[in-house]
């Protein structure tokens, strides 16, 4: 445990002053199982992983990672809200990698069977799948857990602390603790007398925190509210730390060239580069090179000059190879068929419609290219990056340079964004293994924009092929497939060495697990062996099928003859209420009327993803010098909505990483690489592209809801379905610049 | 060889070739993070600065071809003494991510000083170079509204 003891302890002193006498709560259900990691030495009194106390106040761990969904602002919230602490006291901290930090939603959303027909009973067995996690060290922040993870978690390990500072208290006051209440970080005894937290911090440490049951929403102060943000200051101010923005005395800049075939390198020749200005070192790192430097802009200078033969990729060269190999797994026996109701084969009477559905190879763009700071010290690493796996990221990195996993101390920063790209362990990897070649030199290592594009982890292409039978304006049958190569099972083999067996459900997610009522409905997954490293990208799965499905439904709706809200309105009734009820509410915001004048085109998209329904309507203009987008209405039930500011603000942002992606997002391959290098000729929605944005959040939904991902999928169809109320032109590609003047 | 530049008010002597870009000047040799780097090719304006009050891209401006006083987005404020439009920004809980951040408001920051009230075609031209992966458009757009007004208000 000494070790241990000394991260936990270093850990603090960069977020906060001094700990002696600190005291520490959380939740003891947990604690049994996950030891805290934040137990500490001698004077140090820390007695569980979330909630800190010494004389200088509060500090939270709030351990999921902060790439701008503003998750430790309102996992601070969760425990302040028990806690009765000033929010303006509170300094929250992501906190050490540990199995304490466990994610307990992740592994559940595996369970078989739409979340949206999850009863009590379902939900249950998702959480106690998810506790699995505990055991694997499972600690992530992504598939838009947080909320569903933390709601209680937090809560209950601000309330024990508040129960145990009370206790301390009414030691020191000589009353019954019935007698004490609790307000802005002190106790108050019933003359009024208030006795900071901060001052009961070394009288608390013996106490076990009792377990309390937490408060009524209708008390709530701070949740169900719009909270300012913890990183809003620094992040307006310039005085936030990414993981590229680590200074440490003596420290050196370093950059890498990886193979962008993804099959490493047959040759370099570096006999020019070494030379040029500021280079210190070239490092031949197996499948690239790195150069350490002393500036990161000539290190960039110096690594483009290094000249490489990069090994030829294993996967097809060219898109139009890679497409035909995504064809030709149609032919194949399906992976999945998890959605099968009635029968899809029977000979149905009506109208019959097919169509086939192309989404493009996508990357991320995070706005901080990936990025990583480390100190390498023979028998210690330290780290400084953003991501969101601290525990993998941890061992990856302890493993590439020979330390145990105690060895190393992960500091896990801000991300200059995420989207799921810094899920990978990659570029912590890299930087450690450059800082293990420069012992005791810190070494801040970034990727230039090229380098952050060719070797992302991409979201995959997909065809899906789906046949439609509408009678008597409604929908009857609906057959569809879809092949890609699987995002899950391409990342386990790469992670675990193992590839998981059974169906692969988040293939077709926003396909098969869609709620609607359609009497013959089958959706097969079709799997392509093919080995493009792949990763999540902002809603997964969702994010291809959203558009394909939804777009499909359309078309089902126009070949009904039926108004296309109304059709999914019908169809989601029958199954889901907060799905309908979202669909009526995007109607009434938007004034949906099925009538546009000449000029103008409507469009609705909906998805069910990551538990919350999205509806989307969107309008489009033609101004007589291209296509623009004028507003969109967004819809969502989250079930509790606990920062309305911060829930609207992920609609939004979601809705405009979907519309980029629509509109103009495509990696292409050549030779084995990606094409595209970066933003003029991989751009995204800017501020004269972006409509106006009206957002309306319903607490309907028996569970709570993610609220990062679920608005990203509908904004795609509802695009295309808008374009083709415009245009008459059916959206079946993107992107839609493809297809359609759109302004950019 | 040394290059003198006037940084936020100090003055500071960097040793450093000077084909290097201001914004790797700032941030590897000044210690000035709060300037980002997100294309290198001024396709983004993460890394915008103010060079005698007029937006730049700081990494496509040479250090030897720095032509006067840089202010930053530290030099604009402090978190315990924002300028109003840093102020603006928190009011409206602009930031997601934040990373861009630096650069929408030093480029914000520009537009207000040349036009105390943009309408929101100034404010679509002059914001259209900086990118925002997560979407902040929409607060952005407020924001410099309401800074425009403070702003207004105080003169």
């Amino acid at each position: 445990m000494g070790r241990v003891r000394t991260i936990a302890r270093r850990t603090f002193l960069i977020g906060s002053a001094a700990i002696a006498g600190g005291a520490a709560f959380g939740v003891y259900q947990i604690n049994k199982d996950a030891p805290n990691p934040l137990l500490a030495g001698d004077g140090e009194a820390t007695l569980n992983p979330f909630v800190l106390i010494n004389q200088d106040g509060v500090t939270l761990i709030a351990p999921r990672a902060e790439m701008g969904q503003g998750v430790q602002t309102t996992l601070a919230a969760l425990a302040a809200e028990e806690l009765d602490v000033a929010w303006e006291d509170i300094t929250v901290l992501h906190g050490p990698p540990a199995q304490a930090y466990y994610n307990s939603v992740f592994l559940g959303m595996a369970v078989p069977g739409a979340h949206y027909r999850d009863t009590p009973f379902k939900h249950g067995l998702r959480q106690q799948v998810g506790k699995i996690g505990k055991l694997l060290d499972l600690q992530a922040t992504g598939g838009s857990t947080s909320m569903k993870d933390y709601y209680e978690r937090m809560r209950h390990a601000g309330a024990s602390a508040r129960e145990a500072l009370k206790l301390a208290a009414a030691e020191r006051l000589g009353v019954d603790v019935s007698v004490l209440t609790t307000k802005d970080s002190a106790v108050i005894a019933p003359d009024g007398t208030a006795i900071a937290y901060s001052d009961l911090a070394e009288a608390v440490r013996d106490i076990t925190p009792p377990d309390v049951n937490l408060r009524d929403k209708s008390t709530w102060k701070y949740l169900g509210k719009p909270m300012p943000r913890v990183d809003m200051v620094a992040k307006s101010t310039g005085t936030a730390n990414f993981g590229t923005d680590i200074q440490m005395d003596g420290m050196k800049f370093a950059t890498v060239r990886m193979s962008p075939t993804r099959n490493g390198m047959v040759s370099f020749d570096d006999s020019f580069a070494k030379d040029m200005d500021g280079v210190e070192a070239i490092i031949d790192l197996g499948t690239g090179i790195a150069v350490i430097a002393s500036n990161t802009w000539l290190a960039i200078q110096a690594a483009e000059a290094v000249e490489i033969e990069w090994a030829p990729a294993v996967y097809p060269a060219d898109n139009e190879g890679l497409r035909a190999a995504i064809a030709a797994s149609f032919d194949a026996e399906p992976n999945s068929l998890v959605r099968d109701d009635g029968d899809a084969d029977a000979a149905i009477v009506g109208t019959e419609i097919t169509a086939e559905y192309d989404v493009p190879w996508l990357a991320h763009t995070t706005m901080e290219p990936m990025s990583a700071t480390a100190l390498f010290s023979g028998d210690a690493l330290e780290m400084w990056c953003g991501n969101q796996s601290p525990t993998a990221t941890r061992d990856a990195c302890a493993k590439v340079v020979g330390l145990e996993p105690e060895q190393v101390t992960l500091h896990t920063t801000l991300m200059g964004g995420g989207f799921g790209r810094r899920g990978e362990a990659d570029f912590s990897i890299q930087a450690a293994r450059i800082a293990a070649a420069m012992p005791g030199t810190p070494i801040r290592m970034a990727w230039s924009r090229e380098e952050d594009i060719r070797n992302d982890f991409f979201r995959p292409a997909a065809i899906a092929r789906f046949r439609g039978v509408v009678q008597d304006g409604k929908a009857v049958l609906l057959d569809g497939k879809v092949a890609a190569p699987s995002v899950f099972h391409n990342l386990s083999l790469r992670q675990t060495g193992v590839i998981p067996p059974g169906p692969d459900a988040s293939h077709v997610e926003g396909a098969a697990d869609q709620p609607y009522e359609i009497p013959n409905f089958r959706i097969a997954g079709h799997l392509t062996d093919m080995d493009v490293p792949l990763g999540f990208w902002r809603s997964v799965g969702a994010s291809i099928n959203g558009f394909m499905f939804d777009t499909f439904i359309d078309e089902m709706a126009h070949a009904a003859g039926a108004d296309p809200l109304q059709f999914r309105l019908d169809m989601a009734r029958a199954e889901h209420a907060p799905s309908a009820g979202v669909i009526e509410a995007v109607a009434e915001m938007s004034g949906w009327t099925d009538e546009t004048p000449a000029n103008i085109g409507r469009g609705i998209g909906f998805t069910f993803s990551f538990g919350t329904p999205v509806a989307e309507v969107v309008e489009v203009e033609d101004t007589g010098n291209g296509i623009k987008i004028n507003k969109c209405w967004i819809a969502a039930d989250l079930g509790t909505v606990l920062d309305p500011s911060i829930v609207e603000a992920q609609m939004t942002s979601g809705a405009i990483y979907g519309f980029s992606a629509a509109m103009q997002g495509e990696i292409t391959f050549f030779d084995g690489m990606a094409e595209q290098s970066n933003f003029y000729d991989y751009d995204a929605m800017r501020m004269h592209t972006v409509p106006e944005f009206e957002v309306r959040l319903l607490e309907t939904n028996p569970f709570i809801g993610g609220a990062g991902e679920p608005s990203t999928p509908p904004s795609m169809p509802a695009l295309g379905n808008a374009l083709f109320d415009l245009t008459g032109t059916r959206a079946r590609e993107l992107p839609l610049i493809k297809t359609f003047d759109l302004i950019l | 060889m040394t290059t003198q530049l006037r940084i936020n008010g100090n003055t500071h002597d960097v040793d450093l070739p000077d084909n290097v870009p201001l914004l790797w000047v700032l941030r590897d040799e000044v210690g000035l993070t709060g300037t980002k780097f997100g294309c290198g090719v001024a396709a983004c304006g993460a890394c915008t600065v103010h060079i005698d009050g007029e937006a730049v891209r700081s990494c496509q401006v040479a250090l030897a071809d720095v032509w006067g006083d840089v202010t930053t987005i530290e030099g604009l404020g402090t978190p315990t003494s924002m300028a109003k439009i840093q102020q603006a920004w928190v009011d409206h809980q602009v930031a997601q991510c934040g990373y861009c951040q630096s650069g929408q408001i030093m480029n914000a920051a520009a537009l207000l000083a040349e036009v105390p009230q943009p309408t929101d075609q100034d404010i679509d031209d002059a914001m259209q170079g900086n990118l925002c992966r997560c979407g902040t458009y929409p607060r952005i757009r407020a924001a410099i509204k309401d800074a425009a007004q403070r702003i207004a208000d105080e003169v």
